[in-house]
């Protein structure tokens, strides 16, 4: 198989995925998503002969518009251009999410300071102020009180670009210390684990404790309705546990990392992704 | 194992045998993020700023 390696940066990570696909005996070709140009005239001939390519940029907009220029000149990539502008804006997201009756936390989306505010105390406090790109749990902001609200409100009004002004309100849901993160391929989960800390981010990125975790049905279940709900692919699907034992859908990652999932778990990640990788380029080449 | 050295404090920086291309490494001494710009021979360089866009 042919394939291509859309990547910005290495990391363990894209080098687990390497290490798979040439211990497999596959053809690589890496692609430097800076050092590219992506023409609307077509491919340049390297790319012709690809059977696939796998998006790993770091950059979501990179990603984003890299994701459209494969698919439009009829190159497979995973993941799918529409699944990575689904996920890598939360408001998609969490409409889709809502809209497919998947449970999801409460939000509300307002597009200037004072309406910001007031959606903030209709909600009630705590809530949670999200950007609506990003990751790692950067710029997140719990707010507990009028006066935190009124602050963050004009910090992003004032000094971020414009996607800080749609701000992002949500409910902020008393997790148990922990929230859980599921591996996914076309909405059948490889391997999940729990993310645990003492403090209200519980992002691995944070530094919290990872712990194997045994899927339960309705969080296979969940994940299966949120991956269709997005159109599939190899997603981080993030989910809280509820106080009357339930579930919630919190946020779905397009750009899925797995080291620390792939190190407390005994299922060989890389491996599994390679071999779905290997079944929907198998696929695709039949349709080509 | 190669090694060569950091392009922020020249400390001496060991390289894994299966380096690749765009891999990030840390230098040990100044905890500097650098980025493998070169496998053969090895060269680095410092590795971009952390961008609001950037994750999973």
């Amino acid at each position: 198989m042919n394939v291509g390696f859309l990547y910005s940066q290495i990391r363990a990570d894209e080098k687990l995925l390497l290490t798979e696909l040439r211990s497999r005996g596959h053809d690589i070709l890496k692609i430097d998503v800076r050092k590219h140009q992506f023409s609307i005239q077509g491919p340049p001939s390297e790319f012709k002969d690809l059977d696939i390519v796998i998006d790993r940029c770091i950059a979501q907009s990179q990603s984003k518009f890299a994701s459209i220029f494969f698919a439009s000149y009829g190159i497979p990539i995973v993941n799918d251009p529409m699944v990575v502008e689904r996920c890598s804006d939360k408001v998609k997201t969490s409409l889709l999410l809502s809209n497919a009756g998947i449970p999801t936390p409460e939000t509300t989306i307002a597009f200037s300071p004072e309406s910001a505010l007031e959606a903030i105390e209709t909600m009630g406090y705590p809530c949670v102020i999200k950007p609506i790109v990003g990751s790692w749990g950067r710029l997140m902001a719990k707010i507990d009180t009028r006066a935190a609200a009124e602050a963050i409100v004009e910090h992003k009004a004032t000094l971020g670009h414009y996607e800080h002004k749609i701000f992002y309100i949500q409910k902020f849901i008393n997790k148990p210390n922990r929230d859980i993160r599921v591996v996914t391929v076309d909405g059948n989960p490889i391997a999940a684990m729990t993310r645990t800390s003492k403090h209200w981010l519980t992002n691995a990125a944070k530094g919290a404790k990872v712990d194997a975790y045994d899927i339960p049905k309705e969080v296979e279940s969940l994940v299966k309705q949120a991956s269709k709900a997005v159109g599939g692919g190899l997603l981080g699907v993030d989910l809280m546990e509820l106080d009357d034992g339930g579930f919630t859908v919190h946020e779905i990652n397009p750009g899925t990392e797995f080291k620390a999932l792939n190190e407390c778990v005994d299922i060989d990640v890389p491996a599994q992704i390679i071999n779905w990788i290997e079944s929907v380029a198998n696929k695709k080449g039949e349709g080509r | 194992m190669a090694s060569t050295t950091c392009v922020e404090c020249s400390s001496e920086l060991t390289i894994p045998d299966d380096v690749e291309s765009g891999e990030i490494l840390d230098c040990d001494t100044c905890g500097t993020e650098l980025e493998v710009i070169g496998v053969d021979p090895v060269e680095l360089s410092k590795a971009p700023e952390l961008e609001e866009d950037w994750g999973e």
